[in-house]
C-alpha cells in the first residue's frame, strides 16, 4: 500500500541518509541522538492521542538502553541487530507487565504513577554497583552483522541504521494509526463509557499502547545507548521523561513524521543554546516552547502534515 | 425460544435504598416495548443492570437463553444488547462519519481482543456499514460536521445509531427523546421506530411522553418506587390507576367515588 504519504515519508529518509555524508560530522551525530529519541516521542504521540500523558517514559527508555550495555558488556555479543532486538523486547515485557497497573489510571494519577515507576528503576540503577551505580558505565559499538567498521565510517552506519529503524517504525506507526486501536485513541479520550458500551475494553486498548510505546522507548534508548557508548541512570531520571513529553508538545500529535521532525528540531535548538548561552540555554529552549504553543498550537507537526481525517469513501477499494 | 429476554426476580439496593426489586418479566422478540416511571422510579436502574452498568444484588437475567447476570457491559454488547444514553454519548472531537466508523470497525471485529484491535480500520465493510447507519438515521447532512458541533436532536440519532451497527437483536434506549421539543419529537421517533423495525430489533425505550409511549410501545412497563406496577398493551397500561395517579399525571376519579 504506497500511498502517497507513505512515499512523502520514504522520500524524506532517503534524502535524509544521502545527505549524510556530505554533512558535518557534529550534525550526523547530533541527528543520530535526535532521531533515536524520535521513537520515543513516537511512542508518546500514540499515548498522548488517547489523553495519556506519562512522565515515566525514561522507564522504558533506559530499560532498552541498559539491556543493551547488559548483553555487550557479559555476554560479547555486540551485533546491533541482536541488541536492538533485546532492548526493545526487554521495555515491551517491562511495559506489559507495568501496563497491568498503569492501563487503570488516567489524567495526572496515570502521569505521576509512570514517573513514580521509572523512579524506581532510577534508584536501584544508582544504588547497584555492579551497574556501575551514577556514573553508569562504557558500551562497546555495535557491529553489523559481522562488518565492525570504526571512526566516521561507523558513525555514518550507525546513523543509516537509526534511520532504517525509524523509517520502519514510522511505516508500522502510520499502519497501526489506520487499525482499529490507532484509530480509538480520541475515542477513548473523549468518552470511555462509549467505547466500552460498543463492546471493546478500555483498559485493554490501553494497555496495548502502552507497550507499543514502550517497545518504541526501548529501541530508542537501545540506539541511544550505541550512539553516545554509555549508559548511566539519568536515562531513567523525570527529567529524560520530561524531555520527551516536552518534544511531544513541540511536535504535536497531527502525524507520525512530527515526532523526527519535533525531536531534530529540539536536538538543534538545543545545541545551538547552549553554544550561544552556556548558562542560560534552558530559557531558550523554554521560549522556543512557549513560542510554539502560542503560534502553532498543533505543534511544529501541523507545518508538516496531518493525518487525513475519515471522509466519504476513503479508501474503499 | 419464546422470549429474547427473561428477567427473574431482579433487585438492586444501594445500602438502604432500594432502587429496584421484585422485577419479573418476559420480552419476546421483537416487540416493541415502552418504558414509563416518575424519575427515580428505577427505570434507568433496569436498564443498566440489563446491560451490565450495574451488578443486580438478587435475581436473573437471560437473553437468549443464555444468562448474562452480572456480566461486563462490554461482553454483553458483544452477544447482542446495545444501548444509548439519556444524554448522548458519542465522541466530540470526531465527525459524525468517524463516530459511525469507530462504533462499525469495534462491533464488526471477531476474535480475541488483539486481533480485533489490531485489525484495520478502513475496511469496505466497515464503511459501508458506517454509511448505511447514516442514511437510515438520516443524518447525511451531518456526515462530516464535528460532532461537538450537532444539534441536540441529531446527536441523540447519532447516539442510537451507533448503538444499532454489529446488528443487535435487543435494543435499550433511554429516553430517546430527551431534550428535544415537542415539535421534533414524533419525527425522531418516527426516524428511529422505522430504523429499527426494518432490522427486526426488539426494542426497550424509556419515555416520559405518554403520546408518543401510545404511539409506539406495543406494550408498557410502568415503573414505581423500583418495580413495575402495570404491564400490558398501551391502552391497558395507561388506563390503570395508580399509572394514572403515580405516572401519568392524570388526576383519575376513582371508580367507587365516579358511582356514588
Amino acid at each position: 500500500m504506497m500511498t502517497p504519504r507513505t512515499l512523502a515519508g520514504a522520500l524524506a529518509f532517503a534524502v535524509l541518509a544521502v545527505a549524510a555524508p556530505f554533512a558535518p560530522a557534529w550534525l550526523v551525530s547530533l541527528a543520530t541522538v535526535a532521531f533515536a529519541n524520535g521513537l520515543v516521542v513516537l511512542g508518546l504521540v500514540i499515548l498522548w492521542r488517547a489523553g495519556l500523558v506519562p512522565f515515566g517514559q525514561a522507564l522504558f527508555y533506559a530499560t532498552g538502553a541498559y539491556t543493551v550495555a547488559l548483553i555487550g558488556r557479559y555476554t560479547g555479543v555486540h551485533d546491533v541487530f541482536v541488541t536492538l532486538a533485546a532492548g526493545a523486547a526487554a521495555a515491551g515485557l517491562v511495559a506489559f507487565l507495568t501496563g497491568f497497573l498503569l492501563a487503570r489510571y488516567r489524567d495526572i494519577f496515570f502521569a505521576m504513577l509512570s514517573l513514580a515507576m521509572s523512579m524506581i528503576l532510577y534508584g536501584v540503577l544508582v544504588k547497584t554497583e555492579t551497574l556501575g551505580s551514577t556514573d553508569g558505565f562504557h558500551v562497546e559499538s555495535g557491529t553489523f552483522l559481522g562488518f565492525a567498521p570504526a571512526g566516521a565510517l561507523h558513525d555514518l552506519a550507525f546513523y543509516w541504521l537509526v534511520l532504517a529503524v525509524c523509517a520502519l517504525a514510522a511505516l508500522q506507526v502510520a499502519i497501526y494509526f489506520d487499525s482499529v486501536a490507532g484509530m480509538l485513541g480520541a475515542p477513548v479520550r473523549d468518552n470511555e463509557i462509549r467505547v466500552e458500551f460498543l463492546g471493546i475494553s478500555v483498559n485493554r486498548l490501553i494497555h496495548l499502547k502502552l507497550v507499543i510505546a514502550g517497545v518504541l522507548a526501548g529501541l530508542g534508548g537501545a540506539l541511544a545507548a550505541l550512539a553516545v557508548e554509555h549508559v548511566d541512570p539519568s536515562m531513567s531520571y523525570w527529567t529524560t521523561s520530561g524531555g520527551f513529553v516536552f518534544v511531544t508538545i513541540l511536535a504535536g500529535a497531527g502525524s507520525v513524521a512530527a515526532a523526527f521532525v519535533g525531536s531534530l528540531v529540539f536536538e538543534l535548538v538545543r545545541s545551538i543554546a547552549v553554544d550561544l548561552f552556556p548558562g542560560e540555554w534552558q530559557i531558550a529552549l523554554g521560549t522556543a516552547l512557549l513560542l510554539t504553543i502560542l503560534l502553532l498550537p498543533g505543534g511544529l507537526g501541523s507545518l508538516v502534515g496531518r493525518l487525513p481525517r475519515l471522509k466519504r469513501k476513503t479508501g474503499a477499494a | 425460544m419464546s422470549a429474547i429476554l427473561s428477567v427473574r426476580d431482579l433487585e438492586k439496593t444501594f445500602g438502604s435504598i432500594i432502587a429496584a426489586r421484585d422485577i419479573t418479566l418476559d420480552i419476546p422478540p421483537q416487540q416493541v416495548v415502552g418504558v414509563i416511571g416518575a424519575n427515580g422510579a428505577g427505570k434507568t436502574t433496569f436498564i443498566n443492570m440489563i446491560t451490565g452498568h450495574l451488578r443486580p444484588t438478587k435475581g436473573s437475567i437471560q437473553f437468549e437463553d443464555r444468562d448474562i447476570t452480572g456480566k461486563p457491559s462490554r461482553e454483553i454488547t458483544r452477544l447482542g444488547i446495545s444501548r444509548s444514553f439519556q444524554v448522548a454519548q458519542i465522541f466530540p472531537s470526531l465527525t459524525v462519519f468517524e463516530n459511525m466508523c469507530a462504533a462499525a470497525a469495534i462491533a464488526r471485529g471477531t476474535g480475541g481482543m488483539l486481533a480485533r484491535a489490531l485489525s484495520p480500520l478502513r475496511s469496505p465493510e466497515t464503511l459501508a456499514e458506517a454509511e448505511a447507519a447514516i442514511e437510515l438515521f438520516r443524518i447525511g447532512a451531518y456526515r462530516d460536521a464535528r460532532s461537538a458541533t450537532l444539534p441536540h436532536g441529531v446527536r441523540k440519532l447519532l447516539d442510537i445509531a451507533m448503538a444499532t451497527v454489529g446488528t443487535p437483536r435487543l435494543l435499550m434506549l433511554d429516553e430517546p427523546t430527551s431534550g428535544i421539543s415537542i415539535e421534533e419529537k414524533f419525527d425522531v421517533m418516527d426516524v428511529v421506530m422505522s430504523a429499527l423495525k426494518s432490522r427486526g430489533v426488539t426494542v426497550l425505550f424509556v419515555e416520559h411522553d405518554m403520546e408518543i409511549v401510545s404511539r409506539f410501545a406495543e406494550r408498557v412497563l410502568a415503573f414505581y418506587d423500583g418495580t413495575v406496577i402495570a404491564d400490558g398493551a398501551p391502552a391497558v397500561a395507561l388506563a390503570d390507576a395508580r399509572v394514572q395517579a403515580f405516572i401519568s399525571g392524570i388526576r383519575v376519579v376513582p371508580p367507587e367515588a365516579a358511582n356514588a
